[in-house]
């Protein structure tokens, strides 16, 4: 199952390169999206508790960012083929490749147990997105290609450099490869101490470069600005959540060596830094989609800070890897059919959008007003326990400041957000063929229901799955075995205090 | 030949690396590095092992001889032969390099070694040499010469990963190689385009997009 889990869209990426007809390739991305889902539907019956010397698995924390990819990646394949039939004038033959070597790589790192398997997979999807946010072939997004392609690459160095440590920190330690999660979690007193703390500080610069942390975040804008919306939809849910997984494994290890205060106060240093960050460029931002980019640095943040307070907040913080993925893709989608329909970006050209295209309009008001925490959306339900996790847990300042940027935030977006929508037409706007369809509406609708409904009910599986990734994160052994086991058994011991 | 002999060469191909404003030059410094990187191993004893004999040779081949033919190739593509006017002069970036060194033999002497790995000099060489490819991607303004840059950190970080090379297994390192090479590659196909739409390959022109 693992193995098919990577070789079904890898196989397909090679099957892609050869179709001729370009209907048939674009919609070879959501058979192979659906087909992706179901097994990975059907893989989650069966994570837990790996063995320690399995090189590949799933286990609760895996198997929860591979389900958000996953259907991450069927919403933006279901919208794909409307999108590519409106670019008939470019080749799509390389953008269908990576999309689907993406999803396959993205699949392994979500199942890699070793450190070392984990970076070769980060570093790849880094490789194989870069032709994506080149799709438009002009200069602009070539410079966005450039920046992403060396600011990336010198990030997941750094990242490389980082799991070195981790490695040399279990050799001083006298722990000897193979290094699996697992065993460096188990041996987790015998790390060097320095070359951990190093190890874990080198991490946090590399993957958060991927994950677009302030103040390492300066691609994000420039790729997500240039690339279709529906790479960025890809981008800001699924690449960033890969890193943040990559982030977490090795967050996991430092806990379990009883490194946490040290590792917490970084997340949550970085984390208020960058929706600080995310704030001031969001002020008077002319041009959304690189609104929905600092939108992106300000849910890393939200990420981070989560995990970086612990406990409630952290588990709430994986839900909300989940609540960002899904309206984020309304938001990106939404964005690329406006930017289509006005040929622009930026706002004086692009105003009154919900009389020229009502559907597009009114998604990207509502993902607007989901992603920044109106209820009864998801991203409400994860921003407010992650805030009242930091109160409860005496995080007093941190939570306070955690309130106030989420409230400066929703009103510099909203200036933006209401003269796009609502603004009174431009006497410069062009108009263009486009307008809503079915096809380049329906997907968002769906994943903008599923934010709903996520945010009002998660099934209990899932909250078992949760329950156990954040037992992971903590760098404690989930105790579910292969197979089901009672629950009951599991559950109070995730709630003994760890220290 | 003693490991601590290679690595002081590695240490003057970063300083004749930073004061070079040949483009050419520094392609064939990152093929001695490459080289001397290779054999760092064998000086180091280690050449009974049959993987680890393996793992020299593919470094030899690819960052001695395949990533600087990618790069020549891009070179010829876009006909450039000096970093005109770089953000940092040659003189100050000598310097610099120089004050790295230092800094680099401090830091690696604060950080705990294993017993035995105290004597080769890979740690501080490593830091070194990450320290060069950080300065020249920050202060050179073509994207071929930022490449080369990135290959030095790069080789930075393989210098870091000979102290575990005993450990480290074949199927992780083979892996990080692969990457770097399909980085490289990749990097000199966006070169290339960056040529045909500036008609140059000067990263100041990629300066349209900004706040």
């Amino acid at each position: 199952m693992a193995v098919l889990l990577i070789a079904l869209p890898l196989l397909a990426a090679l099957a892609v390169y050869w179709v001729i007809s370009p209907t048939t390739r674009a919609w070879m991305l959501p058979v192979t999206g659906t087909l992706h889902l179901v097994l990975v539907l059907l893989a989650l019956r069966h994570w837990g508790a790996l063995p320690a010397n399995a090189w590949l698995g799933l286990d609760a924390l895996g198997a929860w960012v591979l389900l958000v990819i996953s259907t991450l990646f069927c919403i933006c394949a279901f919208y794909a083929p409307s999108y590519l039939a409106l670019r008939a004038d470019r080749d799509s033959r390389i953008f269908c490749v990576s999309l689907l070597a993406f999803l396959g790589l993205a699949s392994l790192l979500a199942q890699a147990r070793h450190p070392g398997v984990a970076w070769v997979a980060m570093e790849t999807t880094t490789l194989v997105t870069a032709p994506l946010i080149y799709f438009n072939r002009n200069r602009r997004s070539l410079e966005a290609t450039w920046k992403y392609l060396i600011i990336g690459s010198v990030g997941i160095a750094l990242a490389l450099l980082g799991t070195l440590f981790l490695a040399y920190a279990a050799h001083v330690g006298g722990l000897e490869e193979p290094l699996h999660y697992t065993r460096l979690i188990q041996h987790a007193d015998l790390l060097s101490r320095p070359w951990l703390r190093a190890a874990f500080v080198l991490s946090l610069v590399g993957y958060g470069t991927k994950m677009g942390l302030a103040p390492l975040h300066t691609w994000k804008p420039d790729a997500y600005g240039e690339t279709p919306g529906i790479v960025g939809a890809l981008l800001a849910g699924g690449v960033t959540s890969c890193a943040f997984l990559a982030l977490l494994r090795i967050y996991s290890v430092v806990v379990a060596a009883g490194e946490a205060q040290f590792a917490k106060e970084l997340l949550v240093g970085f984390g208020i830094l960058s929706m600080t960050w995310a704030m001031v460029f969001l002020v008077r931002q002319m041009d959304f989609k690189r609104m929905l980019a600092y939108s992106s640095v300000e849910h890393m943040g939200i990420l981070v800070f989560g995990i970086g307070i612990g406990g409630h907040a952290a588990r709430f913080a994986l839900f909300h890897l989940a609540a960002n993925a899904l309206v984020k893709s309304v938001l990106f989608l939404s964005a690329g059919n406006i930017h289509r329909s006005y040929s622009a970006k930026t706002l004086p050209q692009v105003t009154g959008a919900i009389r020229r295209t009502p559907v597009s309009g009114w998604l990207f008001l509502l993902g607007f007003l989901a992603i920044t925490g109106l209820p009864p959306f998801a991203p409400f339900i994860s921003e407010f326990n992650i805030a009242a996790g930091a109160l409860t847990t005496g995080h007093i300042w941190a939570g306070a400041a955690f309130l106030v940027l989420l409230a400066g935030i929703f009103i510099a977006m909203s200036e933006t957000v209401v003269q796009v929508v609502f603004g009174t037409p431009s006497p410069q706007r062009v108009r263009t063929p486009y307008s809503d369809t079915a096809a380049t509406t329906a997907p968002l609708i769906v994943a903008l229901c599923l934010a709903g409904i996520l945010g009002m009910w998660l099934p209990k599986s899932m909250q078992t799955l949760l329950e156990h990734a954040v037992i992971t994160v903590d760098g404690r052994m989930p105790l579910r075995e292969v197979r089901r086991v009672p629950l009951a058994a599991a559950i109070p011991q995730a709630e003994v205090p760890h220290e | 030949m003693s490991p601590n002999f290679l690595i002081a060469l590695i240490i003057l191909s970063n300083f004749t690396l930073v004061s070079t404003s040949r483009v050419n030059k520094a392609i064939q410094i990152t093929v001695v590095q490459g080289v001397l990187l290779g054999l760092i191993p064998l000086a180091m004893g280690l050449g009974r092992h049959l993987h680890i004999l393996g793992m020299v040779l593919v470094a030899i081949v690819v960052k001695g001889w395949f990533i600087p033919f990618l790069l020549r190739r891009a070179q010829r593509q876009v006909h450039i032969h000096r970093e005109i006017d770089p953000y940092i002069g040659y003189t100050v970036s000598l310097m610099l390099c120089a004050l790295g060194t230092g800094l680099s033999l401090i830091l690696a002497h604060m950080l705990p070694l294993k017993a035995g790995a105290t004597e080769i000099l890979l740690v501080p060489a490593s830091l070194s040499t990450l320290f060069t490819g950080f300065l020249i991607l920050v202060s050179r303004r073509k994207a071929l010469t930022q490449v080369v840059g990135y290959l030095v950190l790069e080789n930075g970080i393989y210098l870091f990963g000979l102290l575990l090379i005993e450990e480290m297994p074949v199927l992780v390192e083979t892996g990080i190689l692969l990457d770097l090479f399909v980085g490289i590659f990749v990097m000199g196909i966006v070169i290339n385009h960056i040529q045909t739409a500036f008609d140059s390959t000067d990263t100041r022109h990629l300066a349209e997009l900004k706040d």
